[in-house]
């Protein structure tokens, strides 16, 4: 049994810009960086209006599917030089978008020793969220490597497609959408992970 | 595999409370889809990022203006810890709070008629030592109006962020000050269950109190710790 009890968790408000951004946290690689995507979409309240202000942190696996971190046994994967995996996309006030440049993950081990379908592991916060919201970012033209996937088949079928981006541009670096809802028939799935 | 403890409702408030009016419309309406954690969400951030970063822990001193920041004089130290009790080590701490008077340095506040302190940025970082202990030198901030109901004031607080060792560590909370009377006031507090919210509340320490120079105050933070480690022979490991 644990001995001590967790910190209760409050909302990290309307400010938190004043810390948790800095320019260039939602450039996890350079501009140059071969197979560079970018992803954005919208946080949208219960009346589908974009927030302004929530805040989308993002952590995934290298191209070759190995995350910067002592816990990750594949030391025979290869870590990119200058590469962490992690972002923090701030909602713009403008635009009422977050955007994020990345490469697309590479194929990490799921518990039962399957391969999961490339996936960035999303946390949703921001003013009136008094906890963060865990979900997961899936490409939609990953088909097959999706329809095995050790999380999305744990997924109600019919609501799969609210953790699904899709190709949106290929202007540049390839584009996709992905909007994060709150409420609704279309609600973006949430988890815990247990 | 790790498994780290799941958040308990025990522990942390629901997404949804009505006193906090803007949690209404942005709080899941579905539960949260249970399942295992994979390598995805047992490593995280913290240890790359914290080992990149740098200390900024003088909030009274930060802004160089060459003019040191108005207000109580504070230190705010603490270790960070996990379920178990261990010290969560080199782990990047950041904060940010208003000024003395209430005012953020956030370029959409909502202003109210109360001077801003331009020698205070009102924001910082600072590593855990060994044994996850991390200490701030800043001002106590002031409390300050907002529009969630009719003459809402939020308790003087410090905004505190922790990675910590995995993606499911992550963790946002808010510091409050003992004896603050605007606690009893405040929703995003009262959101908190009962017998938890205490832990939000740092404790004056005169031992942290510096002569002729700042109060001292601790606060503990405890972050989701791993399962103690079962055996695969007792057949407990669940993946
Ligand atoms: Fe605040």
């Amino acid at each position: 049994m644990a001995s001590l009890k967790q910190t209760p968790s409050q909302t990290v408000g309307p400010y938190y810009a004043m810390r948790l951004f800095a320019p260039d946290q939602n450039r996890l690689v350079p501009v140059s960086a071969p197979g560079r995507i970018r992803v954005e979409g919208c946080v949208l309240d219960a009346d589908g209006v974009p927030m302004e202000d929530a805040l989308v942190e993002i952590w995934q696996a290298n191209a070759h599917g190995r995350f910067r971190h002592p816990d990750d046994p594949r030391v025979d994967v290869p870590l990119t030089p200058g590469f962490v995996g992690f972002g923090r996309a701030p909602v713009d006030l403008e635009t009422r978008r977050f955007w994020f440049e990345t490469t697309k993950p590479g194929r990490v081990l799921a518990p039962d020793g399957s391969s999961q379908a490339p996936h960035l592991s999303l946390v949703v916060q921001g003013r009136g969220m008094l906890r963060p919201s865990f979900t997961r970012l899936y490409f939609a033209d990953e088909t097959t490597a999706n329809a095995a996937d050790f999380v999305l088949v744990r997924v109600p079928e019919a609501r799969r497609h609210t953790l699904l981006a899709h190709l949106v541009s290929s202007d540049g670096a390839p584009t996709y959408r992905f909007d994060i809802r709150f409420q609704g028939n279309d609600e973006t799935v949430f988890f815990v992970f247990d | 595999m790790k498994r780290y403890n799941p958040p308990s409702v025990a522990d942390h408030p629901p997404f949804s409370h009505a006193a906090y009016r803007s949690t209404v419309k942005r709080s899941p309406a579905f539960d949260a889809i249970l399942v295992p954690q994979t390598i995805s969400e047992i490593t995280g951030p913290g240890p790359a990022v914290s080992a990149l970063a740098e200390d900024d822990a003088d909030l009274t001193t930060n802004a160089h203006t060459g003019s040191a920041a108005i207000g109580e004089r504070s230190i705010l130290t603490g270790r960070v810890l996990d379920e178990n009790g261990a010290p969560v080590a080199g782990m990047l701490v950041e904060i940010w709070q208003a000024d003395a008077s209430g005012r953020y340095a956030h370029p959409r506040e909502k202003d109210f008629p109360a001077p801003r302190d331009p020698n205070f940025v009102g924001h910082g970082a600072c590593k855990t030592d060994g044994a996850g202990v991390y200490r701030f030198t800043t001002v106590k901030p002031g409390p300050y109006p907002w529009g969630n109901h009719d003459n809402a004031w939020r308790p003087a607080h410090v905004h505190f962020s922790v990675l910590g060792p995995a993606l499911v560590t992550r963790l946002v909370t808010q510091m409050y000050f003992p004896g603050d009377p605007l606690l009893s006031l405040d929703p995003i507090f009262h959101a908190v269950p009962e017998p938890a919210r205490g832990r939000l509340v740092a404790a004056y320490d005169h031992s942290v109190t510096m002569p002729n120079w700042a109060l001292g105050y601790r606060f503990d933070i405890v972050l989701a710790g791993v399962e103690e480690t079962p055996t695969e022979e007792a057949g407990t490991w669940r993946h």
